[in-house]
């Protein structure tokens, strides 16, 4: 790891900490929030030159708190003189303290409170949680800093409009507030996984975020089900991440990838981690989908695969949190152990959700399971429309290319019967 | 999800014609959905090209004659199809014949 990773990593790790000193000190989270962003630019700029200070926290405990008041001071602000009070009593450097998670969770509760959109949810806690910059979270979006920008600065008015404070919220609303920051976490994980086999490197490393701070939750949290649970099913999944793109970037099916290229080490912490978790706490929908996840990734060969036990957890997920996608994966596990035909009946299910009307995983799901059952022909056209509705180029690809290959083997139907 | 919100208008309508957006630029720049946008110069003055077997044409545009063309686009970066199809709704048909909401195509991808 070279200098400016290790900078970089110190200094996320310490943003959200830095962030919940001020704002236990000063209040004003859109105040803070911005007085902490430039500490961190400023230790990025002298830190490499002068050497990390002795103790990095304080040094930017003490660069914000400076900001901070310039910044009331110079906006000739309400609040001058409680501020400028409030920081005479400045602890003396060095005033390390517990409850550092406590205020990472808090921040995360904040970042996601209700009152955001879930894109605002995900660009507040990258910037004030994971220590990016602003135009950091633009590139990894893919999106100009100037569409970005605003994402954050609306959610900061919106936390203040609803008088969000920094502190955690009742605890008859925590449990429903803790499902938000799990969304919010899964999806950044997603955002990344999913472009990892294109060359948007930097939407890739989204994963790394997500993982660094859903471990942090699960420090704060160790013993919630659901926190282990989608821990887990991160791991379980960036675990294939190498073997899921072949060297020209298209992508490989689960079944036909490499086994010897998955992260054997994220697979081991991830099962640890799902079997800890069902065995101690209530079942959730994150555990039964990494239980899933490590059955997968479990398996030394894909006809190993214990399609039978992944069955009937989908039942079960598809029991306490019914969606679509999960019918689409309990059909799988149904062909795979009863046929392809009770698959497809499961698939008839969905006809007429709206959901999933001009969903392209329904029709890929569809035509994979007529493969299995020998409908070669209506196979290819549902494959051939899967790839007219998805929007993602990999997935196209390789839904043209199953088609393709129907192609060829329907011809060879047809010469046979000649 | 990135959409391209393509703004149709009659070939008739003279260019430049009240293009008074304020609403849709307020809405999707407030929000950060709005990525950038272009407004096109008349048709008449756009060229063709072909390349065929190696020769190239170039024609006077446009490419299609149709009683319809794109005056304008805005880019724009929403949670949904059904979001984009909002904001579109937010151009004064009056100015515009009706807007496309046009899916782009993503490099990112889940393997199945």
């Amino acid at each position: 790891m070279s200098t400016t990773e290790r900078l970089g990593d110190l200094l996320r790790e310490l943003a959200p900490q830095v962030l919940g000193v001020l704002l236990r000190r000063y209040g004003g989270f859109e105040e803070c929030e911005d007085a902490v962003q430039e500490a961190l630019l400023a230790a990025v700029t002298q830190w490499p030159a002068d050497g990390v200070p002795d103790r990095p926290r304080s040094w930017l405990v003490t660069v914000a708190s400076r900001r901070l008041i310039d910044q009331v001071r110079s906006e000739q602000a309400r609040r001058r003189r409680e501020v400028t009070a409030a920081v005479r009593d400045v602890p003396v450097p060095g005033d390390e303290k517990p409850g550092d998670q406590d205020d990472t969770l808090a921040l995360l509760f904040l970042c996601c409170h209700p009152a955001l959109t879930p894109a605002s949810q995900v660009a507040l806690t990258l910037r004030a949680v994971g220590g990016l910059t602003t135009a950091e979270v633009a590139r990894a979006f893919l999106v100009p800093e100037a569409t970005m920008a605003p994402r954050i600065s609306r959610a900061k008015q919106r936390i203040k409009t609803a008088g969000a404070s920094f502190e955690m919220p009742p605890a008859q609303e925590r449990a429903e507030r803790l499902d938000a920051v799990l969304q919010v976490l899964y999806l950044i994980f997603n955002e990344g996984y999913t472009a990892s086999s294109g060359p948007d490197l930097h939407r890739g490393e989204l994963t790394t975020e997500a993982i660094r701070l859903t471990r942090m939750v699960h420090r704060s949290l160790p013993d919630d089900g659901e926190v282990a649970g989608l821990l887990a099913l991160m791991l379980l999944t960036d675990a294939r991440r190498a073997a899921r793109t072949s060297p020209d970037g298209a992508l490989v099916p689960m079944s036909e990838q490499d086994r010897s290229r998955w992260d054997a080490a994220m697979i081991e912490e991830g099962a640890a981690l799902v079997t800890d978790a069902m065995s101690s706490s209530p079942l959730g929908p994150y555990q039964l989908q990494a239980a899933i996840a490590a059955l997968h990734v479990q398996a030394s060969r894909a006809e190993d695969t214990d399609w039978e036990q992944i069955r009937i957890l989908y039942g079960i997920l598809g029991r306490i949190a019914p969606n679509p996608m999960v019918t689409l994966n309990h059909a799988i596990a149904l062909a795979m152990t009863r046929g392809p035909r009770t698959g497809l009946e499961l698939l008839e299910s969905l006809d007429g959700d709206p959901r999933v009307a001009r969903h392209h995983r329904l029709y890929a799901v569809r035509a994979h399971l007529q493969e299995l059952a020998g409908e070669h022909a209506a196979a290819r056209e549902n494959y051939r429309l899967a790839a007219r509705l998805t929007t993602s180029l990999p997935e196209q690809r390789y839904l043209w290319g199953r088609a393709g290959r129907l192609d060829a083997r329907t011809g060879e139907e047809h010469t046979s019967h000649e | 999800m990135k959409f391209l919100l393509n703004l149709y208008v009659n070939s008739a309508t003279l260019p430049g014609e009240g293009l008074d957006h304020e609403e849709f630029l307020t809405a999707a720049g407030q929000t950060g959905e709005l990525v950038s946008g272009h407004a096109f110069a008349d048709p008449s003055i756009s060229a063709a090209v072909r390349v065929r077997d190696g020769g190239m044409t170039v024609t006077e545009g446009p490419f299609l004659e149709t009683a319809d063309h794109v005056a304008g686009q805005y880019l724009v970066d929403c949670a949904s199809r059904e979001r984009a199809v909002e904001l579109a709704a937010l151009i004064p048909s009056g100015q515009v014949g009706g807007v496309e909401v046009r899916p782009l195509m993503d490099s990112a991808g889940m393997e199945m």
